[in-house]
């Protein structure tokens, strides 16, 4: 198992903590009350609505912005400093779809750090950069431009370059947003291949068909956050966070959960 | 062709291509693949008041020229970084205020003003051994800065977010690239002429990026279509008896044209 793992059941520390966090945009609030624990091992998926909050959570836990009030750790540090233990998989609709670049090239980006500055990449760097491209499957991928492949196929570089941090935690937003059905699949079947190695999965997604079968357990992000630590969805829940009745329809597959809005709604 | 240089100052121009192509096919790259070209021509512009305070007050208008594009560097780096909103009316506006203030303080200058047009223009064939000293200078600091955070750079270029997750220093990266445009838009100013910067620090690395995958490849390239542009330009412009910024400028204009059909037209060119 990982390096990765050792460092964190070690020390027995929350992987993230958030409690009582609220924050808003001038007078809005876009978070309110949220409270999160993620231990190790653990594959959590938030879903929302757009507009729910859930960009801003992620800017948190990043540090890229300040909470008006409660506190966030990561392994028991600020998300400024703790942040480094987080594996980011950021909406790849952001980059710039014909910058010039390698896949090796991006998952090697994973690598630098602070300490990294003024150094060149060492031999272990390029270990540990071909280990994650090949756990993503795409080692075969790594002399081509970035700007060749297919949506699905770069989701997964952005991955393995989060991967190539060493991460405690892989922090990813939206991961399937423009990735189309089949890779898909492969993408959140490489997820849970991940989490198996022990590193903690946190997604937030608005997608809530395709998340709910493979993460551990879900939560629902509205301005409030509805998590018990569980796999199952309620129609509370969803009804409080996406603020409108919804209808549940389990189908024969084990934990497979659809939300479909009532007719009545406009 | 020997006959051309002969002339010393034919032979300061070719050397000053060399040197100019350099900063500009590595800083040009960043520029580009970081999309800051609208920001480098607010630079540039903005240069030229510093010209025309120098002329007003009677030193060098290079020294000038340094303060003014290393003052409108931070300023507009720091609009960029900090306003959420009218970034580029914020430039737009910088941009044209450093012009005015050029003109202004070239109005009140008495005398002969022939010699400002060639800030505006270029003047290749007018550069001395001190400019050459100075483009040497700008020379290594580009070299030396780039080869010291180059995979940081790249790394903001590509995906500034993540870099700053990664705790890398992404504003102090982002100063050092906006003061190394500033000292390269001097730089080029003597070559092309302030209103044609942009063409020059654009152009060769943009050709460069349609073809490689590889940012020191395209650095290298962009060097040298640099280093063709500016020698063409500089014979067409003797031997035709024309402008030489304005040729040398027309020239790459031409290439990236160039480029573009190629690059549309020959599927296995596209990496």
């Amino acid at each position: 198992m990982s390096i990765v793992q050792k460092r964190t059941t070690q020390q027995n520390v929350p992987l993230v903590e958030i409690k009582n966090l609220s924050a808003s945009y001038d007078f809005d609030a876009v978070l309110s009350e949220v409270n999160l624990t993620m231990h190790a091992n653990d594959f959590v998926g938030l879903i929302g609505p757009n507009g729910g909050g859930k960009t801003t959570l992620l800017k948190i836990i990043l540090g890229l912005m300040k909470p008006q009030v409660g506190t966030v750790r990561i392994l028991g540090e600020p998300p400024e400093i703790g942040r480094r233990h987080i594996g980011y998989v950021p909406q790849f609709a952001i980059y710039d779809a014909d910058f010039p670049i390698s896949v090796r090239d991006v998952v090697r980006m994973g690598r630098l750090n602070r300490k990294k500055l003024l150094k060149p990449y060492t031999a272990e760097d390029d270990t540990i950069v071909t280990e994650r491209l090949a756990w993503m499957n795409i080692l075969d991928l790594q002399d081509r431009a970035l700007r060749e492949l297919s949506g699905g196929q770069r989701q997964r570089v952005y991955i393995a370059r989060a991967l190539a941090t060493e991460p405690d935690i892989l922090l990813l937003d939206e991961p399937t947003a423009s990735v189309d059905v089949d890779a898909q699949s492969i993408i959140y079947e490489l997820l849970q291949e991940i989490n198996n190695r022990g590193v903690a999965i946190l997604l937030i997604s608005h997608d809530l068909n395709v998340i709910s079968s493979y993460v551990k357990t879900i939560g629902c992000l509205n301005r409030r956050l509805f998590y018990h630590g569980k796999k199952e969805v309620t129609a509370e829940m969803l009804e409080a966070s996406y603020g409108c009745p919804v209808e549940l329809i389990a189908h024969g597959l084990p934990h497979r959960v659809l939300a479909e809005h009532k007719s009545n709604q406009k | 062709m020997s006959e051309i240089l002969s002339y010393s100052f034919m032979q300061n121009a070719f050397l000053a291509g060399i040197l100019v192509s350099i900063a500009c096919g590595i800083v040009g790259t960043l520029v580009v693949l970081k999309k800051m070209v609208f920001i480098s021509g607010g630079v540039a512009h903005s240069a030229y008041g510093g010209v025309g305070l120098a002329f007003y007050l009677g030193f060098n208008p290079v020294l000038g020229a340094i303060a003014f594009s290393m003052m409108a560097s931070f300023v507009m780096g720091i609009i960029q970084r900090q306003t959420r909103q009218r970034q580029d009316t914020l430039i737009g506006v910088m941009w044209a205020m450093g012009m005015a203030i050029g003109i202004l303080f070239a109005d009140m200058t008495p005398g002969y003003k022939a010699d400002l047009m060639s800030y505006l223009f270029g003047s290749i064939l007018a550069v001395t051994r001190t400019d050459l000293l100075l483009m040497l200078a700008v020379d290594v600091i580009v070299i030396v800065l780039i080869t010291l955070f180059y995979k940081e750079l790249q790394a903001s270029a590509f995906d500034e977010t993540f870099a700053r997750v990664r705790n890398l220093p992404v504003d102090l990266l982002y100063i050092i690239l906006i003061a190394l445009i500033g000292l390269v838009v001097v730089m080029l100013m003597r070559v092309v002429g302030l209103i044609m910067i942009i063409a020059l620090l654009t152009v060769p690395a943009a050709i460069g990026s349609l073809f490689l995958k590889n940012m020191k490849h395209i650095m290298g390239l962009a060097t040298v279509l640099s280093l063709l542009f500016t020698t063409s330009g500089l014979l067409l412009s003797y031997f035709f008896n024309l402008t030489s910024g304005a040729t040398i400028i027309l020239v790459a204009g031409a290439a990236y044209l160039v480029a573009l059909l190629i690059h549309r037209s020959c599927k296995p060119c596209q990496a």
